[in-house]
């Protein structure tokens, strides 16, 4: 008897091997991986001054602001929610940090208090998605939406701050080397939030409450802890992007991000994380703002207009999800006819 | 749970009638006939939409392209009433709801036969229908002086002495009040937000419901887009641009579950009725425009939250009665 069960154990091994190699060519990120060289190779062809190293490097800076919002959102996503009020907290949290450092704080304590309003947001939401459970985060991420964007207006009306110091733009146009600065901080950002997702006790429960919430509740994870720091986290990142967005711009306005919300959510959702929570891995995510990101630069190098762009984006975006899901059914269905 | 919802409207009522009385108080034209004229034509278009969007909400579904709909139908209509100022308005309203149509049919199409997630293929045809409102129009707008008159008629005429457009939006609710309660297609949209396993097995065709729905959508919102050209006069590439997450808001106001199979008609009225009187009143109590946002956003939160807690305690005493 036991011999067979080693036997039959370690059938279930190999097949289990077997299984995760053929899953290994077949993971969305290699998908990702295949669209992204294709944009590659298709902008340079289109435009013969798309392949240099300094244009790209130069490119990332134009759409990099976004892809610190992307890191946090994918945690969000895991967990099966959501959180519309991103870009509303980013417009807060500049204006807030502009108006204090017109009034007099200095930059660096401005910079502070900037990324504390960003954080106090993100808690707000977070404790409010806790202590109404009945109320799906899209609902309470809808109204803070407004209020954050409308304390914003509040405080500055239809009136632009800056004036920044001059120091202040490197964070935003600066470089080291012939890297942009603002790379190497989303990399070494999106390499701690890859490590706390996927090499964490935090982030194993980030997974387990996105397929079951009650079963970590029970199982001993402190399920409502855990969800407050990933919003409140949202709310930190939003507030970096503060920082980034109106360095490049070089001034805080009310209106500033706006729509970034359904920018992000798409980043994230083309990187295969799923709605329904539970599923996807940072790189994905991570591999999909560049994608995003490279193709509207290579398109806009050739003069495609940006409405255009509008319409492929949406394209990929639907495609890319769509594939999966005919894909599936047909292995299954051929499943069911060797069996 | 009957009584949960009655109360929870007569809650709200209640809240809009101290809001009334408060801001008759403070500004006696408020209750004017003019006003209330005024009131109802610019909350017209949001209950067109919201409509919509309680049926996409009762399956458990959501629409975020509707914005971009509106534009799209409305630029449309526009180029063709630019292009031949003798159209008629009725057709303008059908070559519109034949746009939205369209729309919504596509969104349908993704979200119940390819069985895309309805966030992700309404966030996807939001930027197609955007960027293709943008290309048909060139960039440029349709203005006022570009519209014949009649077409701009359509906002300003008065049918059977109301505005048309409230006139419009009082059609709209009659037939969907009756579609939804009393048709067995619209009691199906409610079986198929409440479970849609157990809706599938009892024989409801899921996949059928999920078009109709969407497509329904579709089709008001391109009412509502027409509608909204006509009564601003001018058609832009980003006209309507996050206009979804009013209508959302109001849904959500009038006690409509995100998570799906629940919602009426009658609470759907009054969070639009809220939300419209609190878009008129601000500016006429002179609350400075730049704090109607945070105001109106803190009123929808506060709302929400609010049913959320009564909801609680009405389970809890329904709870402590039961005899064991």
């Amino acid at each position: 008897m036991e011999d067979k069960n080693i036997i039959h154990n370690k059938r279930i091994i190999e097949n289990k091997k077997q299984f995760n190699l053929k899953q290994f060519f077949f993971q969305w990120e290699w998908m990702l991986v295949a669209v992204f060289i294709v944009i590659n190779i298709m902008n340079t062809n289109l435009s013969p001054n798309y392949l240099s190293v300094t244009g790209i490097l130069d490119a990332t800076m134009l759409f990099l602001d976004k892809a610190f919002m992307v890191l946090p959102m994918v945690f969000i996503i895991i967990l099966g929610d959501i959180d519309i009020s991103i870009a509303s907290i980013t417009a807060l949290s500049s204006v807030g940090m502009a108006v204090a450092f017109n009034m007099g704080l200095p930059m660096p304590l401005a910079m502070v208090l900037g990324l504390i309003i960003g954080t106090v947001c993100g808690f707000i939401n977070g404790i409010l998605i806790v202590k109404f459970k009945e109320l799906p985060a899209m609902i309470v991420t809808l109204s803070t939406m407004t209020i954050f964007r409308g304390i914003a207006y509040i405080i500055l009306k239809d009136q632009a701050a800056g004036k920044f110091p001059e120091w202040y733009a490197y964070l935003g146009w600066g470089y080291v080397g012939v890297i942009p600065f603002m790379l190497i901080a989303f990399i070494v950002c999106a390499v701690l939030f890859a490590l706390l997702l996927h090499k964490t006790t935090f982030g194993r429960s980030v997974y387990g409450m996105g397929n079951n919430t009650t079963a970590c509740l029970y199982s001993g994870i402190k399920t409502d802890k855990i969800k407050v720091i990933v919003f409140t986290l949202m709310g930190l990142m939003s507030a970096v992007t503060a920082l980034f967005l109106i360095s490049r711009t070089g001034s805080a306005r009310p209106n500033i991000a706006l729509g970034y919300e359904l920018d992000v959510i798409a980043m994230v959702v083309l990187g295969g994380i799923s709605t329904l929570g539970g599923k996807g891995r940072m790189l994905g995510a991570v591999i999909s703002i560049f994608i995003i990101g490279l193709l509207r630069y290579g398109l806009g190098l050739i003069n495609v207009p940006a409405q255009a762009l509008m319409i492929i984006i949406g394209m990929i975006l639907i495609v890319a999800v769509t594939i999966p899901n005919i894909n599936l059914d047909k292995l299954r269905k051929k499943k069911k006819v060797t069996a | 749970m009957r009584n949960i919802s009655k109360f929870r409207e007569a809650g709200l009522l209640m809240f809009i009638f101290i809001l009334c009385i408060f801001i008759q108080f403070k500004n006696s034209s408020f209750l004017s006939l003019e006003n209330i004229n005024d009131l109802l034509t610019n909350t017209a278009i949001l209950s067109i939409l919201a409509v919509g969007m309680m049926m996409v909400l009762l399956t458990a579904g959501i629409d975020l392209s509707i914005g971009s709909t509106v534009a799209l139908s409305g630029m449309t209509v526009a180029l063709v009433v630019n292009a031949n100022p003798n159209v008629s308005p009725i057709v303008a309203i059908l070559i519109g709801v034949g746009v939205g149509t369209v729309c919504g049919l596509i969104v349908g199409f993704l979200v119940s036969i390819l069985g895309v997630f309805p966030i992700i293929a309404s966030l996807g045809m939001l930027n197609v229908f955007r960027g293709l409102t943008f290309m048909i129009s060139g960039g440029k707008w349709v203005s006022a002086h570009q519209m014949p008159v009649s077409f701009k008629g359509i906002a300003t005429s008065s049918v059977l002495g109301i505005n048309t457009l409230i006139f419009i939006a009082i059609i709209t609710y009659i037939l969907f009040f009756y579609f939804i309660n009393y048709t067995r297609t619209g009691r199906q949209i409610y079986a198929v937000g409440s479970n849609v396993n157990s809706a599938k097995i009892s024989g409801i065709n899921t996949k059928k419901t999920l078009l109709l729905v969407y497509t329904l959508m579709g089709a008001l919102s391109g009412l509502a887009g027409v509608l909204w050209v006509s009564k601003f006069a001018s058609a832009q590439g980003d006209t309507a641009t996050g206009y979804e997450l009013n209508v959302i808001a109001a849904c959500v106001l009038g006690g409509v579950s995100v998570a799906g199979g629940y919602g009426k008609v009658s609470g759907l009225l009054v969070g639009v009725l809220l939300l419209g009187i609190l878009n008129n009143a601000l500016p006429l109590i002179n609350v400075s425009p730049f704090w109607q946002n945070a105001i109106q956003g803190v009123i929808i939160l506060a709302a929400i939250l609010m049913n959320a807690l009564v909801k609680r305690r009405a389970t809890k005493e329904n709870l402590r009665r039961r005899k064991i």
